[in-house]
């Protein structure tokens, strides 16, 4: 075997890496968004809206573009999307709104840009030093968030503009959750996901509070105690193993622990091996060999164990990591790592074929110095263990107002059933906002005299 | 290949397709240039007396919609602001130098015969087709009594192309001003006072749009604005309807009409010709695109002349016109109803939206698995045709006729109070 364990920073001169992780889709100039917002055909009942998650008004904020009206268009998209800047950039429109825009059915893929239209209104929001929206006068209830991630942070800023308190609950430091620390660099490059937080927490009456852990530094018992309402958005914390003996050996990374590092330092502190496998056929693995390549690592396999019509990323993330120089290889089963003392040189795959399985005799390895493993996320219930919440199929249960077991307790975003995306993270903390919001309103002072 | 060839009142040109008198006839660098083109004719930008008028900066507004730059183009410029002499000269070359082409001059001149009978041999002596009186100015000459001052009244406009007549032997084609409520008057007029052809329409008076900061109409012009002349695509339909009233009349019958107003392609030539023009100017569509715009124009016209088995120009010229006719004689018992290719439909919901919006709720809505289907329910539907023009894919809505029993016109019709009766 080469070269035994390969993994270093700085790879790349800095000058290269603040090119490779700057914005990947840069926004659209005034002309570029006035000759696309004049392509929409302001359907009635639009399609596309129907598959925004979110139920943006498109027509209607396209055609306040096309009108110059940018105030009207970018509040017609938070009003239904507070986190409409970042949606802008991360959503996987391709499956979502511009999936079903009329313009397909014209020309396959000439879907209007949607995304990118949204980005042009609401980046002039983001310049403005105006918020929107104002808080209703404080109605003197308190609701409790655990998680700030793109489900929490929705769910605060509309509990806040209905006029209730909001403390949101975090065991980060910071604010954002995956939008911080998960979506590839280059979605959500300058630093956008810090901005549009201080954007959305501008309209008053949301606390933050970092380094908070449920079930550990917090009880949802206590929450109930003190606050009128809970909301958990507590995502998404472990990752599926691939069940090896050795999978501790030095180089085998998780790929969510992989993008949160690189998130969160500076990029040529970043480690990255020369030779990276990724085992995993969804939206993280895509990120996460893109990201490595552009690190500087020098080959890069991503290994899916069924063909590319069963992968989750969607198609136009599958051509951005080819397009990245990223090889990929389908119909393929880790069976084994080949390691060297305490750290990985390789990886054995055996071939599968869609009727016959996986045969071990038919295997081939491809060395590395490191292996991300990006096979799936699982929610962890163990911080809500305690408490009598019903969880299914590894996900809290909620209702259609994503109502809990418990009384007074909500839950929404990744840690319920649903697509796992920012988009519709956004729309369950919204919806429980708007629930959480009926209820306390309908509640009598009773509960008051009771909390205090 | 169709034969292009065109004789208007005498005047010869390789083919129908004239520049407009405006700024891109104004010299004869552009002339020149438009003739390599292949424009079969100029008329040149309007020449006064000297001194020379002076313009103004800025000189022109302009109306798009949804992207589409210019359909419409308003102006505040004058007649041309340069010597006579020099114009003079260089048209004397021009027509020289291409013989087989029309150079017709335009003239305004005060509203004094000796001012008309001075210019005349003048522009005579150039050895130019014809003249073209400029009755139509809607800004600026108007105020000093000439142009549209001169269109709007039709005594004016006999009188001076009688002194024409009188004192020139190139033909004499009048230029209408559309800012007047009966064309007829102005057009009459000028069959009266002896006008071998005329042409229409000049611009319409028009305010383009205000600039909300300056708070004054635009264009803008040291913080107030005025109004202007209004020409391009949306005149069109101004243009066709005031050249059929002509080519229909009676009184009018035989006369050349040369048709202006928005033509900015084979097939709005084609429509002007179809009303009654026997030769087409163009302005706009040059000023936008330049001078190459007339290629598709020859060889569009000329496809299409082709395919339909028309010969030459007169076989287009004025067919539509019997086909033209008062509201009261059209057919009551006539009846289309919309029909919606389902393959061809994208769901887009907007004939649903106008139809229902617009008082007759003869599209149905239902969401289907891949999209969302719109039927039309033939009971209600009236016929009207807004369905198949807001529908953003060709040929997708179209208006099926319906099988007609016999004819009934409004003055037989029962619901009419005042009704002929056998
Ligand atoms: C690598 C990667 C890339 C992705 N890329 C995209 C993309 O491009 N487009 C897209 O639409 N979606 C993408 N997603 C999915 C998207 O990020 C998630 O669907 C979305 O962030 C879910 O939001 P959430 O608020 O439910 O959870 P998270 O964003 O996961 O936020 C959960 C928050 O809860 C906190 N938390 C967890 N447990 C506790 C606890 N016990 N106590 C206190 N706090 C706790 C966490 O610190 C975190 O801040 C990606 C996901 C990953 C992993
Ligand atoms: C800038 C400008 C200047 C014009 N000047 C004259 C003129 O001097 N004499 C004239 O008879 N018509 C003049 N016209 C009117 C044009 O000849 C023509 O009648 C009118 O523009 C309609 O045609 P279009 O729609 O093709 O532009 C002018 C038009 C424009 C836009
Ligand atoms: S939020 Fe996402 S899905 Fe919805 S309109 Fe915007 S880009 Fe499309
Ligand atoms: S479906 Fe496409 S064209 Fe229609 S409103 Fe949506 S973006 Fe516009
Ligand atoms: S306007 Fe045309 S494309 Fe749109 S729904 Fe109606 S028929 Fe279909």
């Amino acid at each position: 075997m080469g070269t035994r364990f390969d993994i270093a920073c700085g790879r790349l001169p800095e000058a290269v890496l603040d090119l490779n992780f700057a914005d990947a889709h840069p926004g659209l100039s005034n002309e570029q968004a006035a000759l696309e917002a004049d392509r929409c055909f302001y359907c009635y009942d639009a399609p596309c809206v129907e598959a925004c998650p979110t139920d943006i008004d498109i027509p209607r904020f396209i055609k306040a573009i096309a009108s110059d009206n940018l105030a009207g268009a970018s509040k017609t998209i938070l009003q239904s999307n507070i986190l409409g800047g970042s949606c802008a950039r991360v959503c996987p429109t391709e499956i979502l709104c511009e999936q079903k825009c009329v313009h397909t059915a014209i020309e396959a893929n000439h879907a209007v840009r949607i995304g990118a239209l949204q980005r042009f209104a609401t980046d002039w929001q983001m310049n403005q030093t105006t918020h929107p929206f104002q808080r209703a006068q404080s109605t003197g209830r308190r609701v409790a968030i655990v998680g700030a991630g793109p489900a929490g942070l929705a769910c605060a800023h509309r509990l806040a503009m209905h006029g209730h308190d909001v403390t949101i609950f975090d065991r980060h430091e910071a604010p954002g959750g995956l939008n911080q620390y998960g979506v590839a660099a280059y979605k959500l490059a300058d630093n956008f996901a810090q901005k549009e937080i201080d954007f959305l927490m501008s309209i008053g009456g949301i606390q933050f509070q970092g380094g908070a852990v449920l079930g550990q530094t917090i009880t949802l018992a206590d929450l109930r105690q003190s606050y009128h309402a809970v909301f958990l958005g507590i995502g998404l914390s472990g990752v599926r193993a691939l069940g090896f003996e050795n999978e501790g050996v030095e180089g085998v990374l998780d790929a969510v622990a992989f993008i949160e590092a690189l998130r969160s330092s500076t990029l040529s502190e970043v480690p990255v091996g020369r030779r990276v496998v990724v085992i995993g056929g969804g939206n993280t693995a895509v990120d996460a060999a893109v990201q490595a390549k552009r690190l500087g690592a020098e080959e890069i396999t991503l290994v899916y164990r069924r063909g590319p019509e069963h992968m989750s990323a969607t198609s136009v993330e599958r051509e951005w990591a080819q397009t990245n120089g990223v090889t990929v290889r389908f119909w393929a089963s880790p069976h084994h790592l080949l390691t060297d003392q305490d750290a990985v040189q390789g990886i054995c795959f055996s071939r599968g074929t869609p009727e016959g399985g996986y045969d071990p005799q038919d295997s081939f390895t491809l060395e590395a110095d490191m292996v991300l493993k990006a096979i799936g996320q699982v929610f962890v219930p163990d911080p809500i263990q305690k408490d009598q919440i019903l969880v299914e199929n590894g996900r809290i249960v909620v209702d259609a107002h994503g109502r809990t077991s418990m009384p007074g307790v909500y839950a929404g975003g990744d840690c319920t059933a649903g697509e796992d995306l920012t988009v519709a993270a956004v729309r369950d903390g919204r919806d429980a906002a708007e629930a959480i919001h009926a209820e306390l309103m309908a509640s009598s002072v009773e509960k008051d005299a009771n909390n205090g | 290949m169709a034969d292009l060839r065109t004789v208007f009142a005498g005047i010869k040109s390789p083919n129908p397709f004239w520049l407009a008198s405006a700024p891109p006839t104004d010299k004869e660098y552009n002339v020149r240039r438009a003739f390599q083109a292949g424009w079969g004719g100029v008329v040149w930008k309007t020449l006064g007396e000297d001194p020379p008028v002076v313009n103004l900066s800025s000189r022109y507004g302009a109306l798009g919609f949804e992207g589409r730059r210019l359909i419409g183009l308003n102006n505040i410029e004058l007649i041309s602001d340069r010597p006579l002499a020099t114009n003079i000269a260089e048209i004397k070359r021009v027509k020289r130098e291409f013989p087989d082409r029309a150079v017709i001059v335009s003239l305004m001149v005060p509203c004094e015969e000796d001012k008309w009978k001075a210019i005349l041999p003048i522009v005579e002596e150039t050895g130019a087709d014809g003249i073209e009186l400029n009755f139509g100015c809607p800004h600026g000459m108007s105020e000093r009594n000439m142009g549209a001052a001169v269109g709007q009244v039709p005594e004016y406009v006999e009188m001076v192309t009688r002194w024409c007549k009188q004192n020139t032997r190139m033909p004499v084609i009048v230029k209408l001003t559309p800012n007047v409520t009966n064309i007829l008057m102005p057009a009459r007029a000028a069959r009266a006072g002896g006008a071998d052809a005329v042409s229409l329409i000049n611009t319409i008076q028009s305010v383009i749009g205000v600039d909300l900061d300056a708070m004054a109409p635009m264009p803008v012009v040291g913080g107030k604005g005025t109004h202007g002349g209004y020409c391009g695509p949306a005149v069109k339909p101004i243009a066709l309807r005031m050249i059929g009233e002509i080519a229909r009349d009676p009184t009018m019958a035989g006369i050349p009409i040369s048709g202006i107003g928005g033509i900015s392609n084979w097939r709005d030539s084609a429509e002007f010709l179809a009303m009654g023009a026997g030769s087409l100017q163009v302005c706009t569509a040059a000023m936008h695109y330049g001078f190459r715009i007339v290629e598709d124009m020859i060889d569009g016209l000329s496809n299409w002349m082709d395919g339909k088995g028309y010969e030459r120009l007169d076989d287009v010229t004025g067919r539509a016109v019997s086909q033209f006719v008062p509201w009261n004689q059209l057919n009551m018992k006539f009846r289309t109803i919309a029909d919606i290719d389902q393959d061809a439909c994208v769901g887009c919901g907007l004939c649903h939206i106008a139809c229902e919006d617009t008082s007759h709720q003869a599209i149905s809505k239902r969401n289907g698995p891949d999209r969302r289907h719109y039927e039309v329910i033939e009971d209600e539907c009236v016929g009207c045709n807004l369905c198949a023009h807001v529908c953003p894919v060709d040929d997708c809505i179209t208006m099926v006729p319906q099988p007609v029993d016999g004819e009934l016109t409004w003055p037989e019709h029962p619901s009419n109070p005042h009704r002929i009766t056998a």
